[in-house]
C-alpha cells in the first residue's frame, strides 16, 4: 500500500506488520489501538477505535434542565464531577441564571480538587506502570532508595530506609506468592523500562502512598457534594448553605469544622503536590531523556476554552488562558468561541454514526447522531470478533471534533502552553523551573518547546497544572472566607430556580478544564425541557479518528514514528496513549437523535 | 510459592491462636462441628489469595474510583494481601493480548473457584458491539467468564440494575447481569456508586466467613440494605417535627432541617448512607445539604426529578393522599405536611410492617 500524506503532516505507511491492542488497560472505559511497524520497528500508521458508546445525549431528552447534571456525571466516574459542574453551567448560561460569589468558589475548589486527585491517580496508577518496573524494585538498595529520595525531594518526610526496606519486603513477598494479581503478564523483562532499581522502589512506594492519600483529598466533595465518586451539584449554585454561628450551625452542610477540614485536605494536596509529584515525574522523566517520542500534535496544535476566572464570568481573568495554537506557531494564539458555528465542529465520515453529508462538520448546537456501526471492505474478521479494523472507513464510536477544520490535542499540556505562551507568570515559572530540573537531573540542555512536545512534556504538564490547581484552591479557600467574614453566606441564586420564569425556549453552552481537556456541553431547553443536548468531550478530540480531509487526531499522531522494542509487547503504545489520560466512556457517550430502536436482542 | 490466607493473617499480626479461634469459629458458623476446625484450619494454610475476575461492560468507573477509596481496609491490603486481582483493566499491568491471556489463565487454574466482579453492564443492541473487548461483545467475555466462576459480585447499580444508559429509552438495550447469567450465584451491591467501605466490606466478609453474606429478596447483602437512609437520617427529626426546606439556601437550609420537600428520596431508598456515610464516614449527601437521588434503587433515573416531592412514600401510605392534595394547591401545602406528619407519628405507632406496595426487598 503507498504512503498517504495527511493534510496535517503526516506520512501514514500501513505496509508493514499489523499490531493489534484490544483492551487497551489502565484508561477509562474501553479502546483498540492498531498499529503498522515497519522492519525497524518502527511505527509507520496508528489506528486508534472507541470501543464503547451508552447514548446518554438521547437519554436527556424531554427531561428537567435542572436534573441534567446527575445524568452526564455519570458519564465519567473518574473525572467525576466535571460533567456535573458543565452541565449546570450549560443550563445557567441558557436561562441567565448568575450564581453568587460563594457558589463560585466552592465549584472552583471542587473542579480543582479534581484536577489534582485525577492527576495524581492518572499518574501513579494508571500511567507509572509504563515507566516503573515494580519486579525491578526488588533489586533495589534501600538505603540508597533513601538517598534517592532525599536528593530528589528533601522535604518529604517518608525517606527512611528502614521505611524502603518495609515496602520492597511487601512487594517481595507479594511477587513471590506467584499471584501477581495486577502485575500479572507485565512486561517486566521489556528493555523499555530504564529506571533503576532504586528509582523502581521509590515509584512503587508513592504508588502505594498516592494510593492511601487520593481517598482523602476527594473528601472535599464529600464535604460540598456529600459523597465521592459523583458529588451532588445544583443549578443556580450549590447546595451547601453555610451557617457559620447561628442556632443548628453544627448540623448545617457548612460551619467552621466542615470549612477547616476542607483547608486540611487543601493542605495536603498541595503537599503531595510539591513534595512526592513533581520530584517523582522529574526524576523519571530524567533517566528517559532519550525517549522524547510522543508530541504528535501536542504543543503544536492545541485548543482549550480557557478556566478558573477570578471574577466569575470575566474570561479575561482566566487564571489558565484559552485560546488555539497551531502548527506550532507559538507566536499567535486564536480565540476560542464555543458558540460560532464555524469553529468547534464534529465530522462522522470514520465514526460509526451517519450524517446526511459526511464531508460536512456540524456544530454541537445543531449536532446529529446516528448510529452506523459498519465495517470497512478490508477489515479482517467477522462483524463480532474483529482482527483488524479497515481505517479507510469507519472504525471508531468516538467522532472527530475539529477547531476550523484543524484537529487539536487537547488536555494539560495544551493549557500549560496557552498559558506558557500568553505569559501567565505562574505558569512561566513552573515550566521554566522544571524544565531547567529537568536538564540538570539527565545532563540535557533541551529548551521548553523540546520538552514539551513529548510524552514526557505531556506527563510533566499535567503534574504542574496538578501543583498549580492545588495552589489555587488556597486562594478560593481565603476568598471563601473572606466573603463570610464580610457578611456573604449566599450560596444559591433561585430567582430562575421555578421552570415558570424561563423562557419559552433557550440554548446554552458550557466549558470546563477537565482533567482530560477542553470539555463542553450544549443544550437547547423548549418548554421547560430539554430538546436537544451534546458534550464534545477531550477524549472525542484526542482520540479521534480520521476527518474527511484525512487529518489524524492527536492519540493517532503521538504514536507515529515511535520505535518499539518489541512490537508483541506495546510498552510504547501504552505509554503514550496513557499520556492523555484516555476516558472512553467520556468521548462515546453519545447516541442517536432520535432514540431509534436498533435490533433487538431477546433476553431470557 | 504461593502465600497462603494463613500467611496473610499472620503477616497482618494475627496470631496463631487466634487464627485457631477464627477456624473454630467458622466452623461453628457453617453448622460443623469440632471436628472440622482443624480442617478449615488446614484449608487456610494452604489456600491461595482468592482471585477475582473485575470485567468492565459499559459504565463510567464510579465503582473502581469508589473501591479505592476504602480506608478500612485500605484498597492497598485488599490488593495486595488479601485477594489476588488478577483481571481489572482499570489497573492492570497488561493490555492486548497479554491481559486477555489473563482470563483464560485463571479459568484453567482456579475453573470454578475464583470471582468475578462485574461493573457495567452488557449492552445487547448492534449485536452487543457497542461495547467491545478483543474485537468482540463485551457479552461474549462475561458470559465466558461467569461459566467458569464461584459467584459473581454484581458492582453498582449499572451490573445491578442497569442505570443511567439503561435510563428510557435504554438505547443500547444495557442490560443487566442477573438477566443475562442465570445458574450463577449474584450479591448485587447498588448505588452509582456502592459506598467503598460497603464495598470492602462484602469482599472481606466473603473472604472471613467464606459465604455468600445473607442477601435479600433483590439479592442485595442485607447487613448494607435493610434501612432505607431516611430510617437513620440525622435530620429526622426535623421531618418528624415538620421543620422542612422550602427553598435552597433558606433558613432551614442553613440550619439543617429535612429536605424532604426539596425532592429527597430518603424515605424510598434503601442504602448505608445516613449510617456508613461516605468517604470514611466524612458525611453524606443530605448532611451537604442536597437530597438523596436514590442511586442506589433500581430504576431510579425514571422516577421523577430530583426536585420532585415523592408522592408516594411506601410506608406512609394516608398521607401519601394528603400530599397529593396538596400538590393541586398550593395553599394547603403546609396543612397536607402537618397532616403527612401526624399521620406518620400515628402509623408508625400502629403498624410496624406490612407496607403494601413497598419497594422493600426483605419482607
Amino acid at each position: 500500500m503507498s504512503i498517504i500524506k495527511t493534510p496535517n503532516g503526516y506520512d501514514l505507511d500501513s505496509s508493514g506488520r499489523r499490531v493489534v491492542v484490544d483492551p487497551v488497560t489502565r484508561i477509562e472505559g474501553h479502546m483498540r489501538c492498531e498499529v503498522n511497524v515497519d522492519d525497524n520497528n518502527v511505527i509507520r500508521n496508528a489506528v486508534s477505535s472507541g470501543t464503547m458508546w451508552r447514548g446518554l445525549e438521547v437519554i436527556l431528552k424531554g427531561r428537567d434542565p435542572r436534573d441534567a447534571w446527575a445524568f452526564v456525571e455519570r458519564i465519567c466516574g473518574v473525572c467525576t464531577g466535571c460533567h456535573a459542574l458543565t452541565s449546570v453551567r450549560a443550563v445557567e448560561d441558557a436561562l441567565g441564571i448568575r450564581i453568587p460569589p460563594n457558589a463560585h468558589l466552592i465549584r472552583e475548589i471542587m473542579a480543582k480538587t479534581l484536577q489534582v486527585h485525577d492527576h495524581v491517580v492518572h499518574f501513579y496508577h494508571l500511567h507509572a506502570l509504563d515507566w516503573v518496573n515494580p519486579v525491578n524494585a526488588l533489586k533495589a538498595d534501600p538505603k540508597a532508595t533513601s538517598q534517592l529520595q532525599q536528593m530528589v525531594s528533601p522535604a518529604h518526610p517518608m525517606s527512611s530506609p528502614g521505611y524502603f526496606r518495609d515496602i520492597q519486603t511487601r512487594i517481595r513477598k507479594f511477587v513471590e506468592s506467584g499471584q501477581l494479581g495486577p502485575f500479572k503478564n507485565g512486561y517486566w523483562d521489556n528493555p523499555a523500562y530504564k529506571l533503576p532499581p532504586e528509582a523502581d522502589l521509590m515509584a512503587v512506594a508513592h504508588y502505594l502512598e498516592a494510593l492511601d492519600l487520593q481517598k482523602d483529598f476527594v473528601k472535599v466533595h464529600t464535604v460540598f457534594g456529600g459523597k465521592n465518586p459523583h458529588p451532588n451539584y445544583l443549578v443556580g449554585g450549590v447546595p451547601c448553605a453555610i451557617n457559620m454561628d447561628g442556632d443548628l450551625s453544627a448540623g448545617a452542610p457548612l460551619n467552621m469544622e466542615r470549612l477547616n477540614f476542607v483547608k486540611a485536605r487543601i493542605n495536603e494536596m498541595v503537599a503531595f503536590c510539591n513534595n512526592v509529584l513533581i520530584p517523582d515525574v522529574l526524576a523519571i522523566a530524567s533517566f528517559y531523556k532519550d525517549w522524547l517520542y510522543g508530541g504528535g500534535l501536542g504543543a503544536y496544535s492545541v485548543m482549550d476554552y480557557g478556566a478558573y476566572p477570578k471574577v466569575n464570568y470575566d474570561k479575561s481573568t482566566d487564571q489558565l488562558p484559552g485560546g488555539v495554537i497551531l502548527n506550532g506557531n507559538w507566536n499567535e494564539v486564536f480565540p476560542v468561541d464555543p458558540r460560532d458555528p464555524e469553529q468547534v465542529q464534529e465530522f462522522v465520515a470514520h465514526s460509526w454514526y451517519s450524517y446526511p453529508d459526511e464531508k460536512m462538520g456540524l456544530h454541537p448546537w445543531d449536532g446529529v447522531t446516528e448510529p452506523n456501526f459498519k465495517l470497512g471492505p478490508n477489515f479482517k474478521g467477522t462483524k463480532t470478533n474483529i482482527q483488524e479494523m479497515d481505517e479507510a472507513a469507519k472504525y471508531s464510536w468516538i467522532k472527530a471534533p475539529r477547531w476550523r477544520g484543524h484537529a487539536v490535542e487537547v488536555g494539560p499540556l495544551s493549557r500549560y502552553t496557552l498559558a506558557y505562551v500568553q505569559g501567565v507568570d505562574y505558569v512561566k515559572n513552573q515550566v521554566d523551573t522544571s524544565v531547567a530540573a529537568f536538564n540538570k537531573l539527565a545532563g540535557t540542555e533541551l529548551g521548553a518547546k523540546s520538552v514539551l512536545q513529548s510524552t514526557i512534556g505531556r506527563t510533566l504538564a499535567r503534574a504542574l497544572e496538578a501543583q498549580y490547581c492545588a495552589d489555587m484552591m488556597v486562594d478560593d479557600w481565603t476568598e471563601l472566607m473572606g466573603n463570610i467574614k464580610n457578611g456573604d453566606t449566599t450560596t444559591a441564586n433561585m430567582e430562575k430556580w421555578d421552570p415558570k420564569t424561563w423562557p419559552k425556549e433557550a440554548k446554552g453552552v458550557g466549558t470546563v478544564a477537565a482533567p482530560r481537556g477542553a470539555l463542553g456541553h450544549w443544550i437547547k431547553i423548549k418548554d421547560g425541557r430539554i430538546e436537544n443536548y451534546q458534550c464534545v468531550v477531550p477524549t472525542t478530540w484526542n482520540g479521534s479518528p480520521r476527518d474527511p480531509a484525512g487529518n489524524i487526531g492527536a492519540f493517532e499522531a503521538s504514536l507515529m514514528n515511535t520505535p518499539m522494542e518489541r512490537p508483541d509487547e506495546p510498552v510504547e503504545i501504552l505509554r503514550s496513549l496513557h499520556s492523555f489520560d484516555p476516558c472512553l466512556a467520556c468521548s462515546t457517550h453519545v447516541m442517536s437523535e432520535d432514540g431509534q430502536e436498533l435490533v433487538r436482542v431477546k433476553v431470557r | 510459592m504461593t502465600e497462603t490466607f494463613y500467611e496473610v493473617m499472620r503477616r497482618q499480626g494475627i496470631t496463631r491462636r487466634s487464627f485457631m479461634k477464627y477456624c473454630s469459629l467458622t466452623a461453628t458458623a457453617l453448622g460443623l462441628g469440632p471436628a472440622f476446625v482443624p480442617k478449615i484450619a488446614h484449608a487456610m494454610e494452604t489456600k491461595p489469595r482468592i482471585p477475582i475476575l473485575w470485567l468492565h461492560g459499559l459504565e463510567c468507573t464510579c465503582c473502581s474510583e469508589s473501591f479505592i477509596r476504602s480506608a478500612h481496609p485500605l484498597a492497598k491490603d485488599v490488593i495486595l494481601s488479601m485477594v489476588s486481582l488478577d483481571y481489572d483493566d482499570t489497573i492492570m499491568a497488561a493490555a492486548g493480548h497479554q491481559a486477555e491471556a489473563i482470563i483464560e489463565e485463571t479459568i484453567e487454574k482456579y475453573n470454578g473457584n475464583y470471582i468475578l466482579a462485574v461493573e457495567g453492564n452488557p449492552p445487547l443492541n448492534q449485536d452487543g458491539m457497542s461495547c467491545i473487548i478483543g474485537g468482540k461483545p463485551f457479552l461474549d467475555q462475561l458470559t465466558h467468564a461467569a461459566e467458569h466462576c464461584k459467584a459473581i459480585i454484581s458492582w453498582g447499580s449499572c451490573a445491578s440494575y442497569g442505570c443511567v444508559q439503561a435510563a428510557a429509552p435504554n438505547p443500547t438495550q444495557a442490560t443487566p447481569v442477573h438477566k443475562v447469567i442465570h445458574n450463577k450465584p449474584i450479591i448485587k451491591v447498588p448505588g452509582c456508586p456502592p459506598i467503598a467501605e460497603v464495598m470492602t466490606a462484602v469482599v472481606t466478609y466473603i473472604l472471613t466467613f467464606e459465604r455468600m453474606p445473607e442477601l435479600d429478596r433483590q439479592g442485595r447483602p442485607k447487613m448494607f440494605y435493610s434501612q432505607r437512609i431516611h430510617d437513620k437520617c440525622y435530620r429526622r427529626p426535623h421531618f418528624d417535627a415538620g421543620q422542612f426546606v422550602e427553598s435552597w439556601d433558606d433558613e432551614a437550609a442553613r440550619k439543617g432541617y429535612c429536605l424532604y420537600k426539596m425532592g429527597c428520596k430518603g424515605p424510598t431508598t434503601y442504602n448505608a448512607c445516613s449510617t456508613i456515610r461516605w468517604n470514611e464516614g466524612t458525611s453524606f449527601p443530605i448532611q451537604a445539604g442536597h437530597g438523596c437521588i436514590g442511586c442506589s434503587e433500581d430504576g431510579f433515573w425514571d422516577k421523577g426529578s430530583w426536585y420532585a416531592r415523592l408522592t408516594d412514600i411506601p410506608q406512609f401510605g394516608v398521607e401519601a393522599n394528603a400530599d397529593k392534595v396538596g400538590a393541586t394547591a398550593a395553599a394547603v401545602v403546609g396543612t397536607a405536611t402537618a397532616a403527612h406528619i401526624a399521620a406518620s407519628a400515628v402509623k408508625r405507632a400502629m403498624q410496624k410492617d406490612a407496607q403494601p406496595g413497598s419497594q422493600k426487598g426483605d419482607e
